[in-house]
Parts: C-alpha cells; structure tokens; sequence
C-alpha cells in the first residue's frame, strides 16, 4: 500500500475518483446513472469515457515526448492533417480508385500521422532543434496543408462504416474506449517489456550520458515523435469521425494544451525523466471529466474557462510537494514551533 | 586567433539581421512601391505590441521558464479596458489598473512556479485559461472603444521624412521602442540583467553565488505580466475595440520571435535586440505574403516554410560553431 501510495499513479487515480465522488454527490446520483438503450450502456461516465478516448490517446502518445524532455505542440495541426486526409478518401474527393474504401482511408491517415512524426523526429533529432520550436513549424503549416487536403472546404461524410469508429458500441461499451485501452497495452508493452521505457527515461535525464551509457538516443527520439504522430492522426481519426466531417480550422485547435495539461496533471514532470502511461491516462480521464461535469451542471459557457482553470490551478497546487508541506505546517504549526 | 572564436548567440541576430535585410531586398525588387519608408513604418506600426509582448517574453525565456499566458493577458487588457472605458471611466485610471492586473497575474505565475515548483508551462496554461474565462465573463461580443484618449492616440501619427520620404508613426510605437530599449539598457547594463543571465545559466549555481533567485525569478514574471498588459493597451488603441477571442496563439508569436532572434529557450542566452528583428522579420514574411496576394492557408504554410528556413540555418550555423569550439 505505501509503494503504491509513492507511486505517479496515486495521485492522479485520487484526483479522478476525488472528482467523480464530487459529480455524484454535487448531481445527487444521477452522475453514475447508467442506463441501457438499445442494447448498448447509456449515461454521464460512458460519455466521459467516450469523450475522454481521444485525449487518452494524445496522452499516451505525449507522455513518451514529455519524458524525453520534449514536447510536441503539432498534434492538434496533425489531428486536422489525419481528419481531413480520411474523409477527403471516405467522401471520394482525393485518390478516387479507392472507391471511399474506409480501411484504406484509415490507413493513409495514419501514414500522414507517421511523416509528421518523422518530420519532427527530424528536426528534433537530427538537427536537434528545440522540441518546441521544432514542433511548432508544423502547428502552423498543418493547418494549412490540411486545408490543401480538403481544398479549403468542411468536408462531410456519409459512410455508416466510419460512423462506427466513434459512435460504434461493441459489448455495450464505447469502441474509440477500445481503441484507447488497445493503444494503452500497445504503449505498456513496449515500454515495459522491452528497455525502450528506461531508455526514453534516461534521455529526459540527460541525453549526453544516455549517449555515453551506449544508448542510440537519435534512434529512440525519432520513434518516439513518430509514436506520438501516430497516436495524434488516430485522435484526429476519432474527431472527424465523431463530427461526421472535417473542419481544418477547429479540428484539434489548441489540443495540443489539453494533451500537455493531462500528462502534466498525470504527474510526468514536463522537464523530462520519470513518466507513467496509466497516470497520463488518468490525466487525460480527469480532463475530460472537468469538462463533462461543466456541461452536465449546467455552468453557464462565460464561466466554463474559468472553472476549468481554478480546478487545475487546485489540482497543480495539490501535486506539488512545496505547497502540500506548507498547507500541512500551517495545521501542524503549533507542534512544529514547540520543537524548535 | 580570437578573432574567429564568434558567440552563437552574435551569430544567430547577425542572421536575423541578414536575413531581414535580405527578404527587404527581395521584397523591395519583386513589388512596386515595397521598397519605402512607409513598408518600414507600417512594420512597426502594426507589430508594436508584439514588440512589448515578445519583450516581457524575453525576459522569461532567458530565466529558461516559459509563459503561454500573455495572448490572454492580451485579450483580457483590451476586453476589460474596453469594458471599463464603455462604463465612463477615465484613461487616466484604467491604464495603471491594468498594468497592475499584468503585474499581479505575473506575480502570481512567478510565485507558483519558484515556491510551489509548478512547472512554468502548466500553471502559465492555466492561467491562459483562466484569463481567456474571464473575457468572456466580461463580455462575448467586441466592444467598441470611443474614449478621447484613445482615439487620439490610435488616430494621431508622427510624420517623419527621411530622404524625401514621409511616412507616420504612432505615438505608441515610441512606447514600445522606449520599453525595448529600457529592456536593453537593464539586461546590459544592470546587476539584475547580469542575475537574470545566471539564473537562466545555471540556476543552482546561482544560488549558490549568493544571487536571490526566488526575487528575480518571480520579477521576471512580473515584468512579463506587466509588458503583455502594455502589449493589451497598445493593441486595443491599435484596434479600437475589445473582443474576448482576438489575439489565439500571440504567446507562439512572442516565442518564435524571440527564437528567431536568437534566445534559446534553455535559458541563458538571447537579446532583446534580437527579439526586435524577430518580431520585424515575421512581420515582414506576413507583409510579403499579402503583397504575393495568397490564399490564406498558403500564407501559413509559408510562413511555417520561411520559420522553419530560419531555425534550419541557425541550427547549421551553430553546429558549426560548436564544432570549430570543439576543435579549438
């Protein structure tokens, strides 16, 4: 119980229930309703979960960046990217001897996820540019190179086959959950069966040692940016398969933040090092939750920002040890002034 | 010998000043009528605030902390301060209160990122967040600015001729050359520049010079607080209006400025000087794709092409350097 206590995983997991608990008692219950409506669960933590896939997803992919002591602020650009190459495909607007064919769509958008990572593995890696600013060429160009996919126009879809990867129910369950949890055992694996997590932890410690230690640190980085392309053209799969459509515009605009903000609440510092995949996800779960519990009570939209940013401002202030200590000095006061 | 022993980061503003020359040719060739005072002028004009903005960055990004919440505080100046002008207050009272805003909200980000070790860029977001809650809190819609003041200063300009040439230049880019210039004097000449460039260095080693870290990290903040306030004055006299959206990815803007000019966002290394070229040379990439008479989504690309030109030759030009410094 105290390793698991110390462990990056406890406080996100307590924040996450600390919040739920929240919602029910604050909704009277109705929070945790969950119905069943044609055939399929029906209610408030579905839609969390539902909701919540695409930024588990971001998280997961973000988590390794992050703790390489990178980051990547091009995921939203790359969503937009993905989005727009899929449906482009799925409405036969682009490459039409494909006929529509969804599988293949899927599967070219997940390429262009892939040549987004590779640029920015490129630019990180090789000509070891500032992650930030590296990434953030391609938050600027995405957009428009999207824009050029979908010849500037919203594209909407009809094709109850795509339909499905967002709003399909397998076992009654959500299938983008699926997809998440699919991606989460994927990151596991690799990261904790093989030695690739301890290498992306020694980089985000110091790459040079890492380098000495006989690590292939310019291998590992532009695996990793592609890992998190990847996972950035899926989430924009999810989006544009949620809207039945892509908006080059406002497809992802400033995901990147939310992405950053639920690794960050997981508790991976952003400075590189020790990081865990269950806590981002998490992260990314209570996230998604702020965001439900707003809508479902109903806060007016003015106030929407505010409250999301007071919550995080609490939950940042309760990560960190500095303000944990003096909240407990301040309780134990008396007994700490005795002793001295 | 010594000579040839150039610092990266006077390599870096060379390029950014070459390079600004360079695309002012090229524009002044490829365009009637580009080649003018005005062209230079209008530059300025229209990217003073970015110029007070990047500025306050600067400071920031030279301590190796980093602050996304200036678009908001932007935002949250000019809504606010056109809220308040609306409901008949004076000029006189609503500028220091919102440079006391700026300051606050900077104070605070400072605060919780030295005594609490909240990483910078996460509680600088949360405070983006906040801040863009609060202009909406204050009013959705864009509010028009009529106060005497204002009007005066956003209409009134300066005429300078300079080779039989006249071209005009508001009162505020005068602020914000004077605040740049205030920034140099104090990054150069001052005992808390030289602790500004220790802590970004090495902040521990600092500490342990005797240098008071906790004050000049959270000043920083403040500093930046309060130049992205002046940045939100200058952009609602620019614009005459407030509206809670405008300005979404200015705090980019600011950083890439600053990069471009040289400041690594390690800490440690960068001028204000070459902020200022930043800040021209993306105003002047925007300046020529207008003139090139672009869709608007080939503008992005190539202003993420010309962006990624510049960091592409700074990195060579470095790694160079880096080698010849090996060498030796």
């Amino acid at each position: 119980m105290k390793k698991f206590r110390q462990s990056l995983e406890f406080k996100p997991i307590l924040f996450f229930i600390l919040i739920l608990l929240f919602c029910g008692i604050v909704s009277g219950g109705s929070f945790f309703k969950v119905s069943i409506v044609d055939g399929h669960l029906y209610g408030r933590l579905i839609d969390i979960i539902r909701n919540g896939s695409k930024y588990m997803i971001l998280a997961i992919g973000m988590t390794m960046v992050l703790a390489t002591g990178g980051t990547d602020i091009s995921v939203g650009s790359v969503m937009a990217i993905s989005g727009a190459m899929a449906c482009s495909i799925v409405d036969e607007r682009i490459l039409l001897f494909l006929h529509g064919n969804v599988p293949a769509a899927v599967a070219l958008a997940l390429l262009c996820g892939v040549v987004c990572g590779t640029w920015n593995g490129f630019l990180v890696a090789k000509l070891k540019v500032q992650p930030i600013v590296a990434t953030m060429i391609l938050l600027t160009a995405g957009r428009g190179i999207a824009q050029l996919i979908a010849d500037g126009k919203i594209v909407t879809i009809t094709s109850e086959q795509y339909y499905l990867i967002n709003g399909g129910y397998f076992l009654g369950l959500p299938v983008p959950f699926y997809i998440a949890m699919a991606m989460l055992v994927i990151a596991l694996i690799i990261t904790k069966g093989t030695a690739f997590g301890v290498a992306v932890e020694s980089i985000g410690i110091n790459a040079n040692s890492s380098r000495l230690a006989g690590i292939k640190v310019e291998r590992n980085l532009w695996l990793i940016y592609i890992f998190c392309g990847l996972m950035a053209s899926l989430a924009g799969i999810l989006e544009s398969a949620g809207i039945k459509g892509a908006d080059c515009n406002n497809c992802g605009l400033m995901i990147e933040m939310d992405g950053i903000l639920a690794v960050a609440i997981g508790g991976t510092s952003l400075s590189g090092g020790r990081f865990s995949i269950i806590s981002s996800v998490f992260g990314a779960l209570i996230v998604q939750t702020i965001s439900t519990m707003i809508y479902s009570f109903g806060v007016t939209p003015e106030l929407t920002k505010v409250v999301k940013a007071l919550v995080v401002i609490v939950i940042c202030l309760f990560q960190s040890p500095e303000f944990v200590g003096r909240i407990r000095g301040l309780f134990k006061g008396q007994k700490k002034g005795a002793a001295a | 010998m010594k000579k040839k022993g150039i610092k990266i980061n006077n390599v870096s503003l060379l390029i950014a000043v070459i390079l600004f020359i360079g695309m002012f040719i090229y524009g002044s060739l490829a365009f009637d009528r580009f080649g003018s005072l005005a062209t230079i002028f209008n530059l300025f004009n229209g990217s003073a605030y970015l110029i007070v903005v990047s500025v306050g960055m600067t400071f920031v990004l030279l301590t190796g902390g980093i602050d996304i919440s200036v678009a908001s505080t932007v935002a949250f100046t000019s809504v606010l301060s056109a809220y308040l002008l609306r409901a008949g207050w004076p000029a006189i009272a609503v500028i220091p209160l919102m440079l006391l805003m700026g300051f606050v909200v900077g104070y605070l980000i400072g605060y919780c990122v030295h005594v609490f070790r909240i990483q910078p860029f996460i509680i600088s977001l949360a405070f983006q967040f906040l801040l863009r809650g609060m202009c909406a809190v204050v009013s959705r819609e864009s509010i028009p600015i009529t106060n005497a003041f204002y009007k005066a200063a956003s209409l009134n300009r300066i005429k300078i001729t300079i080779g039989g040439s006249t071209a005009g230049l508001y009162y505020y880019v005068f602020v914000a050359l004077l605040i740049l210039f205030a920034a140099w004097f104090v990054l150069r000449f001052t005992r808390f520049g030289r602790a500004v460039y220790a802590v970004g260095s090495n902040e521990l080693s600092a500490q342990y010079m005797g240098l008071e870290v906790k004050k000049i990290k959270i000043s920083v903040y403040a500093i930046n607080g309060v130049c992205a306030a002046v940045g939100g004055i200058i952009f609602s006299i620019n614009t005459l209006a407030g509206y809670s959206l405008q300005n979404m990815g200015l705090e980019l803007d600011a950083i890439s400025s600053a990069v471009i000019g040289g400041t690594l966002l390690t800490g440690g290394v960068g001028t204000v000087i070459g902020t200022l070229f930043g800040v021209l040379i993306q105003g002047l990439i925007k300046t020529i794709v207008t003139y090139q008479n672009l869709n608007s989504w080939w503008t992005r690309v190539t202003i993420a092409a010309l962006l990624c030109f510049f960091i592409v030759i700074q990195r060579i030009v470095a790694i160079r350097a880096e080698r010849q410094k090996m060498a030796a």
